[in-house]
């Protein structure tokens, strides 16, 4: 009798292998029928964290609309990579216009679906953080203020990457970019500055808003099917690292976004009409330096002599992070 | 059916005519009118299948239109002046995606100063982006010409900017013939995108060229722009057929088969123009005019066919290329190749000043006896443009240029 040997591959830390459950249970991205909507044979760096999220969100709002959706796509490291002239990664219609006005595309698709009587097409627009909480900011506010029945999903890679790695205003405190430095009294990106968008989109009581992580694919796509099943505007903000960027390994994206949540500085939660309706716990709490160390961008805080108190700054967020959002697990 | 109306609502009702499932709007003086006139017909449901979307800026407006018009809805939006500033970036990009959206331009200057008031500086600032600019000579022409628009628009898979002087005609009340539903069924045909966003035939728009292809797809741009030459003439002629009256054209002369002097303008000044010239006509003169009804696509052929046999050409013009001189004549430059006469370029009419019959006719007699200088600017106030060119030259802090005039002109120093 031959015997083919088998290995076992335990797929992140806590994730249950998908063999191990029920056909339905199963994600989407694990199941052969998915619809690969951002296809192979496009151009991202090796690891990207975007063109993942991009994958991971599409296909699940495939699944969750019987495949009827439209996507407008904001200038960014996500629309050079997937299609240049004559290739495209898309296997769904799709349209990129400018860098800051994809929500306002997406409004436009999304009434003349209405005008049509086409309720079933969902229209989605997505862009990096740069097209959503800077440039694109005006059209997105706008969007959502209408209620207009769009979901915009943000890559937050946290600067604008396609262009060579500028500060945005979702750069988080102390990192290196090329237009924040890792010189001077204060190297990298200064305290006190940015824009937390998902409490921003929030405020304008919009059904739905949600954060999500590459590292944390059900949840993801549990959240992206969530949305699809709420008419009005709704938003989704994905944490991508980019090893470009961030300057890490490609095989670390995982890590880094899964570290990124379990130190608490990007918390996972839901929210409706701008209430929070659930977060995802930290099951094992990391301090922040663990999800620093080992990105480029944040190298000067662990030179000879480590930057205690910028370091201390950061645990700060993330601390204040756990303690809003409820993300330990209680234990009485 | 003959009324009595205002420019603006006898065009939001010639747009409804046309059926459009989109329109976008935001404020700006002197194009409100039309866009409220569109509103209240969606709200009361007497304009049907049409979504009216109030939008956060010009750039979000013109943005929602490539959507729509990408997604298979017949579009329309109207701004002006700064609005149209605003939404630079998308009007080039809608002509670059070949959508066919029409918009209304309610032609106002730009600042600052800040003015309000009519010239044609804003939809001359956008001349190249790609998009048909029709000038609209008057409110009956406006009104027809956004008829002819959708149709142009939608042969020719490219966006058409529809201009009407503000306030001039956009706030005029006169007698005006809307056409009936009938008619404009009869000559607009339903909108057959070329390409659009299907689900079930799913397409990649919008995505990155290099240079490999990019010049390609800018000659194309401007071939069509070519064809439409051909086209624009043909749709007045069916416009003629079906509704019975002459609008549109790509341009239109006046007394110039004779004609030694040929005024050249575009818009509702050619009103004036016509006057003055029947006065001179009546005194012996041989004077004539050409209204350019299409700047883009620029009819060379034909204002070259016209001026070969020219004396003179006076072009007066509601906008200024600072730093040269004149727009409409730079671009007549080009047709003027192999003719020889005397060109002058008027600037005429900027931030709403009056035009009037009797600074035209002292204008035009000046021109006839060649007594012009190359580049005049009419009824500029010289005394007050010395006495801030003393300030300066006193003072090199002399304050802001705009508010010195106003307080001499207040203060009764000029
Ligand atoms: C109006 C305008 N300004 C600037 C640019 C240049 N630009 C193109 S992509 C980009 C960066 C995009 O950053 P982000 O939105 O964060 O997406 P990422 O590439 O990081 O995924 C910039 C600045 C542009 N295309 N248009
Ligand atoms: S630079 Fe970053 S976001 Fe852009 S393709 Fe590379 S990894 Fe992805
Ligand atoms: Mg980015």
């Amino acid at each position: 009798m031959t015997m083919q040997q088998i290995k076992f591959y335990q797929t992140g830390t806590f994730t249950v292998g998908n063999r191990l459950l029920d056909a339905d249970q199963r994600s989407v991205q694990a199941n052969m029928e998915r619809t690969n909507s951002l296809n192979s044979g496009h151009r991202a760096c090796q690891g990207c964290g975007e063109a993942l999220g991009a994958r991971y969100a599409i296909d699940a709002a495939m699944r969750a609309s019987n495949n009827q959706v439209i996507a407008c796509n904001a200038t960014g490291c996500l629309e050079v990579f997937s299609t240049p002239y004559p290739e495209t990664s898309w296997q769904i219609p799709w349209i990129h216009s400018l860098f800051g006005n994809a929500a306002a595309v997406a409004t436009g698709v999304a009434a003349a679906m209405k005008v049509k009587g086409r309720k079933d097409v969902r229209i989605i627009a997505q862009g990096g953080d740069g097209g959503t909480t800077d440039i694109g900011f005006g059209c997105l506010s706008g969007m959502f203020e209408r209620n207009d029945d769009v979901l915009y999903i943000c890559y937050d890679n946290q600067a604008y990457m396609n262009t060579g790695v500028q500060r945005s205003s979702a750069t988080p405190p102390a990192a290196r970019t090329a237009t924040t430095m890792a010189i001077g009294a204060e190297p990298g990106n200064a305290f006190g500055q940015g824009k937390n968008l998902p409490l921003i989109a929030m405020a304008h009581g919009i059904p739905y808003v949600a954060t999500a992580s590459v590292a944390y694919l059900r949840d993801l796509e549990a959240k992206v099917s969530r949305a699809m099943t709420v008419r009005g505007a709704r938003y989704i903000h994905i944490l991508v690292p980019c090893p470009l960027g961030w300057g890490a390994a490609p095989h670390d994206t995982i890590k880094l976004a899964r570290l990124a949540v379990e130190t608490g500085l990007f918390p996972l939660f839901e929210a409706e009409h701008g209430e929070v309706t659930s977060s995802t716990k930290i099951r094992r709490r990391v301090p922040v330096e663990d999800y620093l160390k080992p990105q480029k961008r944040f190298a000067h805080l662990f030179g000879k002599t480590p930057a205690v108190s910028t370091l201390a700054h950061i645990q700060e967020t993330a601390d204040r992070n756990i303690r809003k959002y409820g993300l330990l697990e209680k234990h009485d | 059916m003959l009324k009595q109306t205002e420019g603006s609502h006898a065009i939001a009702e010639c747009v409804a005519l046309c059926r459009p499932e989109v329109i976008c709007a935001y404020p700006i003086t002197p194009q409100t009118h039309i866009v409220e006139g569109l509103g209240e017909m969606v709200k009361a449901g007497d304009l049907k299948h049409c979504e009216f979307i109030n939008v956060e800026s010009e750039f979000a407006a013109l943005s929602v239109a490539i959507g729509a018009s990408a997604a298979g809805a017949r579009t329309y939006t109207a701004t002006a002046s700064q609005g149209l500033l605003f939404m630079a970036e998308a009007v080039y990009n809608a002509a670059g995606l070949g959508l066919p959206i029409v918009m209304t331009i309610g032609n106002r200057a730009i600042g600052a100063p800040i003015n309000i008031w009519n010239d044609h500086t804003d939809s001359m600032s956008m001349r190249d982006a790609g998009w048909i600019q029709l000038y609209a000579e008057t409110n009956q022409e406006a009104a027809d010409l956004h008829i002819q628009a959708f149709r142009l628009a939608e042969e020719l898979s490219m966006p058409v900017m529809v201009c009407v002087d503000g306030f001039i005609l956009t706030h005029a009340y006169e007698r005006l013939d809307i056409p009936t539903q009938e008619q404009v069924d009869a000559y607009l045909p339903p909108f057959e995108p070329r390409q659009v966003l299907d689900t079930n035939e799913p397409v990649s728009i919008g995505a990155m060229v290099g240079p490999e292809a990019f010049m390609e797809v800018r000659y194309l741009a401007h071939h069509k722009q070519m064809r439409a030459l051909e086209l624009i003439p043909r749709l007045s002629a069916e416009f003629r057929q079906v509704f019975g009256r002459d609008s549109g054209g790509l341009m239109r002369t006046y007394r110039a088969e004779d004609a030694e002097t040929i005024v050249v303008a575009l818009g509702s000044v050619n009103g004036t123009i016509k006057d003055v010239i029947d006065e001179l006509r009546d005194e012996g003169c041989a004077i004539g005019a050409a209204a350019i009804i299409s700047f883009r696509p620029f009819p060379s052929e034909a204002l070259h066919e016209l001026l070969s046999h020219a004396k003179r050409l006076v072009v007066i013009e509601k906008s200024l290329a600072v730093g040269i001189g004149g727009i409409v004549s730079h671009n007549l430059r080009m047709v003027l190749s192999g003719i020889s006469l005397h060109a002058y370029t008027v600037v005429a009419g900027l931030g709403g000043r009056a035009i009037t019959k009797a600074s035209l006719r002292s204008l035009f007699e000046r021109a006839l006896r060649d007594e012009l200088e190359p580049l005049t600017f009419l009824d500029l106030n010289q005394a007050a443009v010395n006495r801030e060119l003393e300030r300066e030259k006193a003072q090199r802090r002399s304050g802001p240029s705009a508010e010195n005039i106003l307080r001499d002109l207040a203060g009764g120093a000029l």
